[in-house]
């Protein structure tokens, strides 16, 4: 089912999905997870993934990040770095201090120390964490953790981030908070992002783009850009109009699953 | 605007620094190092007053001749006597080589095993519940056998330590390994870690709190093998603590006997402190001594 791999051009398109297909299982038992979802993300650009419990979402990400394969269909990526994965959960290593954690990548890469240092401490100062250093990831909040996972993907330096609900588990007021970084800091880096939520307000809080995804299988069912100015607040009218409308497309998909 | 998007700018740093303050705020408290040296250490010490206590007690009502039991006091003088002799630093030397050698090598063993079985289905599929049964095996039915094998010798002591200890050591690992979050993994490798730098990395450090509570198990199978051996293989040539404690029933000399059995004890009790504190260390450093309830 997989057809022949082409580089996207990466003037235009970050990453391209074409006719993704995901199947867990096999024989009668088979679920299907992902029903053909074509979608391009731009380079730079921000794309909120929102849909009811069941949609792939996850999947999704996971296809993407090359974490999981894809049943059919095909994945393309600009450049040959892979893109950075966040999930709910900050998923930071508890052996390590804040400082480890945000080197772990750079490790990897094989980049000498000196360097190292410099740029771990340049990302924390992104993620204004500069003094938390020293820490491990229990002495932080909730919110704190999530900047210096967010701080960890960055040191991939890849141009596209994949974020899994990554807000999802914050208070209201930190999740504000993080909405104003997270914007910050892609427009500051050119990042292009594919951001899954279940919370309408945060995608057109976010989004260049919103995707409503149907539920068993996924697809794709509805497209919006949102091109209200930015920065936005995520309590304007302007997003509420937004998120009245993707929410009432939303309802319609899960009644569909009510009769 | 763009002033408009630095004043906004430097107002999230603001609120940023200053709701991470009030989050983490009060959550440090330090006890003195005195203090709390003493929390720990008084209520081993009343305990041990009180069995002592008990002891003294029983010696009193006369139970036994005291040539059957001695009370604390004549055995408390012996133990005195035999730290001064160089009977019992003789007898440690060779007790305490045999326990390095039998312990490092059911190490070995055991984490090579562990790692075995917990990569392969075909492995843990063979041997997973046999290490289990292995360990229920009390280790001084493997003597008759060992006897057999290797005479009264070192190796037959050598042999019956690693049997004793190494089933503990790999159910550790095992544990260890298969219960590293599924999540830290995908964060691993997504961040690039694939293969042994996934075990490096993500696994080996992950699975280090279960390790060492399999090396702790091991070492106190390892120390009951050891005393068991000893006591049961009694090499003439060389003294040792398991042998002089052998010495001391055929000789009748209770407080030998009872001094000999409090040093078996107060090295078994140094060595499992050991572990724990490795063990108290590496939770502190997880964030889970709260739950663990230190």
């Amino acid at each position: 089912m997989t057809s022949t791999t082409t580089t996207p051009d990466s003037a235009t398109t970050a990453v391209a999905l074409s006719g993704v297909t995901k199947v867990y299982g096999r024989g009668a038992n088979a679920v299907l997870a992902l029903d053909g979802v074509s979608l391009d993300v731009a380079p730079g650009e921000f794309v909120c993934l929102v849909g009811a419990s069941g949609c792939g979402k996850s999947t999704l990400l996971n296809l993407v990040a090359g974490l999981d394969r894809p049943s059919g269909g095909q994945i393309d990526l600009a450049g040959d770095a892979s893109p950075g994965l966040m999930f709910q959960e900050p998923a930071l290593f508890p052996w390590l201090t804040v400082d480890g954690n945000v080197e772990v990548p750079l490790k990897l890469r094989g980049l000498p120390r000196a360097e190292r240092r410099a740029r771990v401490a340049e990302l924390l100062r992104t993620v204004h964490l500069a003094d938390f250093g020293r820490k491990r990831p229990h002495e932080l909040s909730g919110g704190m953790r999530q900047r210096v996972a967010l701080a960890r993907t960055l040191a991939l330096d890849t141009p596209v981030l994949l974020m899994d609900e990554p807000f999802g588990a914050l208070d209201a007021m930190t999740r504000d908070i993080l909405h104003d970084e997270l914007e910050r800091i892609w427009s500051e880096r050119r990042l292009s992002v594919l951001f899954v939520t279940h919370n309408v307000r945060e995608a057109a809080r976010l989004a260049d783009r919103i995707i409503l995804l149907s539920s068993r299988p996924g697809r794709i069912i509805y497209s919006t850009t949102v091109d209200i100015p930015r920065p936005r607040r995520i309590d304007s009218p302007e997003v509420a109009a937004i998120a009245a409308e993707v929410t009432e497309r939303l309802r319609t998909e899960v009644g569909r699953h009510g009769q | 605007m763009a002033s408009d998007t630095l004043a906004s700018t430097a107002r999230t740093d603001a609120q940023i620094s200053g709701l991470d303050a009030l989050e983490i705020a009060g959550r440090e408290k330090e006890l003195s190092r005195a203090s709390r040296l003493w929390a720990a250490t008084w209520p081993k010490l009343a305990a041990l007053g009180i069995a002592v206590g008990i002891w003294q007690v029983v010696v009193w009502t006369g139970w036994k001749d005291p040539w059957a039991l001695p009370g604390p006091g004549p055995v408390f003088a012996d133990l005195a006597d035999y730290a001064l002799s160089s009977a019992l630093w003789d007898g440690l030397a060779t007790t305490a080589r045999r326990a390095v050698l039998g312990f490092a090598a059911a190490v070995t063993v055991g984490l090579l095993l562990g790692l075995a079985v917990a990569r392969s289905k075909i492995l843990r599929a063979a041997l997973g519940s046999m290490i289990t049964a292995l360990q229920t095996m009390p280790s001084i039915a493997w003597f008759p056998l060992a006897i057999l094998l290797f005479q009264l010798s070192e190796q037959a002591i050598f042999f019956v330590v690693v049997l004793g200890a190494a089933p503990s050591i790999a159910n550790g690992v095992l544990h260890g390994v298969d219960y590293v979050p599924p999540l830290l993994m995908r964060a691993g490798r997504n961040l690039g870690a694939q293969g042994l730098n996934l075990y490096r990395y993500v696994i080996a450090p992950a699975a280090l709190p279960a390790i060492v509570a399999g090396l702790k198990q091991g070492w106190a199978f390892a120390w009951r093998s050891l005393m068991a051996g000893e006591l049961l293989v009694v090499i003439a040539a060389r003294t040792s603590i398991g042998a002089q404690l052998t010495y001391a029933r055929d000789f009748s000399d209770a407080e030998r006997l009872m001094a000999i059995m409090i040093v078996i004890l107060v090295v078994g009790l140094a060595v499992d402190a050991a572990f724990g504190a490795a063990d108290k260390a590496i939770r502190r450093r997880w964030g889970v001594l709260d739950q663990a309830g230190q």
